[in-house]
């Protein structure tokens, strides 16, 4: 613990150290640092920030669904299915392969260009399907990886008692596939929420957008600083819940007699 | 006796290796036959093609007078009146004891929660796990671990139970409280397939003993005549060896 403490502060101290005696310290601090004008554009970034939330919470529901659903589809056995395998693997590699500013672009662009009656205008309309298209493709590998982690044989013993194959996924194996992925799941869902920064490249003001044009208006970057602890400020809580969800499943699983 | 299961010529192959090469077997109701053999003669193979739980390459199977391993048949149905216990207890880790019990007679039978509960308390009172009932599977021992799958596989009511040696996975201290089971299921009457090492459990279980070797029945006979007298000098090299480990 004591040996920690000091490799710790030895540590930080000397890279704060060598950090403050940079030539050019002075004037980074003030162009990212500055202490009037973070109080100042907190108020317009974090309201800004409530559109990446909005975007992020709507964006996370649907892949959520969309995702276990391909990863449920690639993984249907037999020769039969393997027209909607195939069609599954090309999704996953088009779209994990494609550049998620890219599709933003195109979509949040392009759709409202096409000029079709009844189609909606709104680029965060296609920016959260753009989102959503990226995102189901990576979060249901990630599925996938949970479901093949489950032994064959929790399926033989679902099977043997008479459910059918998709009881048995539906019953037996997700839910243990689920709770194996929690964490990965995670990952992905911190970089979709960063990612809903890119939703203001189609001018749509978001908290990025937002930040850029006060560090237009007053030469200092400092509200993308704000940016920043916005983002960590919603990133760690959701960590810890993960944390919790995890520890809380083991501890289920160990303890006697706790009811679901 | 009218016949449970009969087996006719089956084969199966896992890729170029032949696992069961021509197998005839028949159960009657009520008869408890052990399938004994060296690891890799098929025993478990044998078990799950009976389950359907693998495809067969040729021959058939008949289960109380229907043909199941026929084009048309409804696997899940037949599933349902066959138990089958595997070595490994195979328990759902993320299902309590009762949701374990529970989950085929509500799922594949249609029964309502509480008549599967009511089933599921009755049948974990009478084999001493009452007290389990809400525990997870992770929480319990080796030995009671089995008794609930055996529980999970009695709450079905199958009319034929599959057993695939279901004591090789436990402590040796742990055995006697599985095989109890077993016991009292024989005698009440249960139509029970056990793949067992076991021997001595055999001996005293079964009405008749299968000598499985390289994919065939090589020797059938009444406990008596297996251990006693065996014919094939196959059968008393395995049942040598059985002694020599100091298994029987």
């Amino acid at each position: 613990m004591l040996i920690a403490v000091t490799s710790t502060l030895v540590f930080f101290g000397t890279l704060g150290f060598l950090i403050t005696r940079a030539p050019g310290w002075e004037n980074f601090k003030a162009y990212f640092f500055d202490w009037e004008i973070y109080r100042e554009s907190f108020p317009e970034v974090a309201e800004a920030f409530q559109l990446n939330v909005k975007i992020f919470l709507i964006a996370e529901s649907i892949i959520l669904v969309t995702a276990l659903a391909l990863a449920v589809l690639r993984s249907l056995p037999g020769p039969v299915f393997f027209p909607i395998r195939a069609l599954a693997i090309v999704y996953t590699d088009l779209f994990r392969g494609i550049p998620t500013i890219l599709l933003i672009l195109m979509l949040g662009f392009g759709m409202p260009a096409l000029g079709v009656e009844g189609i909606p205008l709104d680029p965060v309309f296609w920016a959260v399907v753009a989102l959503v298209l990226v995102y189901t493709a990576y979060v249901s590998e990630v599925y996938r990886a949970g479901i093949e982690s489950v032994h064959p044989s929790q399926d033989a013993a679902a099977r043997s008692l008479g459910l059918t194959r998709f009881q048995s996924l539906r019953l037996v194996v997700v839910p243990q596939a689920i709770r194996r992925v929690i964490p990965p799941l995670l990952n992905d869902f911190i970089g979709l929420q960063k990612d809903t920064a890119l939703v203001g490249t189609l001018g749509v003001v978001e908290v990025l957008r937002q930040s850029q044009i006060i560090e237009a208006a007053r030469f200092n970057a400092t509200a993308y600083v704000v940016a920043a602890t916005l983002f960590v400020a919603i990133t760690i809580p959701l960590a810890r819940f993960t944390d919790w969800l995890v520890a809380r499943d083991r501890k289920r699983r160990q303890a006697a007699g706790i009811p679901l | 006796m009218s016949e449970a299961l009969r087996i006719e010529d089956l084969h199966k192959s896992f890729g170029k290796l032949e696992v069961l090469r021509g197998i005839d077997l028949e159960l009657a109701e009520h008869e408890v036959v052990c399938l004994i053999g060296a690891s890799g003669s098929g025993k478990s193979t044998l078990l799950r093609c009976v389950n359907l739980l693998e495809p067969i390459e040729a021959g058939r199977i008949v289960l109380h007078g229907e043909e199941i391993t026929g084009r048309d048949v409804d696997v899940n149905r037949v599933r349902r009146g066959i138990g089958i216990v595997f070595q490994a207890f195979n328990l759902f880790p993320h299902r309590s004891v009762l949701g374990n019990v529970t989950l085929g007679p509500r799922k594949a039978l249609g029964l309502s929660k509480p008549e599967a509960r009511e089933r599921a308390d009755e049948l974990l009172a009478r084999f001493g796990l009452a007290d389990k009932r809400d525990d997870y599977p992770d929480r319990l021992s080796g030995g009671q671990q089995q008794r609930v799958a055996i529980v999970r596989a009695l709450a079905m009511q199958p009319r034929l139970l599959l057993l695939d040696e279901v004591t090789s996975a436990l402590d040796p201290e742990l055995v006697a409280e599985v095989l109890a089971v077993i016991r009292e299921l024989a005698a009440e009457g249960m139509t029970m397939l056990i793949a067992t090492h076991e021997m001595a459990f055999a001996r005293d279980v079964a009405h008749r003993v299968c000598f499985l070797d390289a994919g065939v029945i090589l020797e059938d006979g009444s406990p008596e005549e297996i251990f006693g007298s065996p014919k094939e000098p196959r059968t008393r090299q395995f049942l040598e060896r059985i002694v020599e480990a100091g298994r029987l």
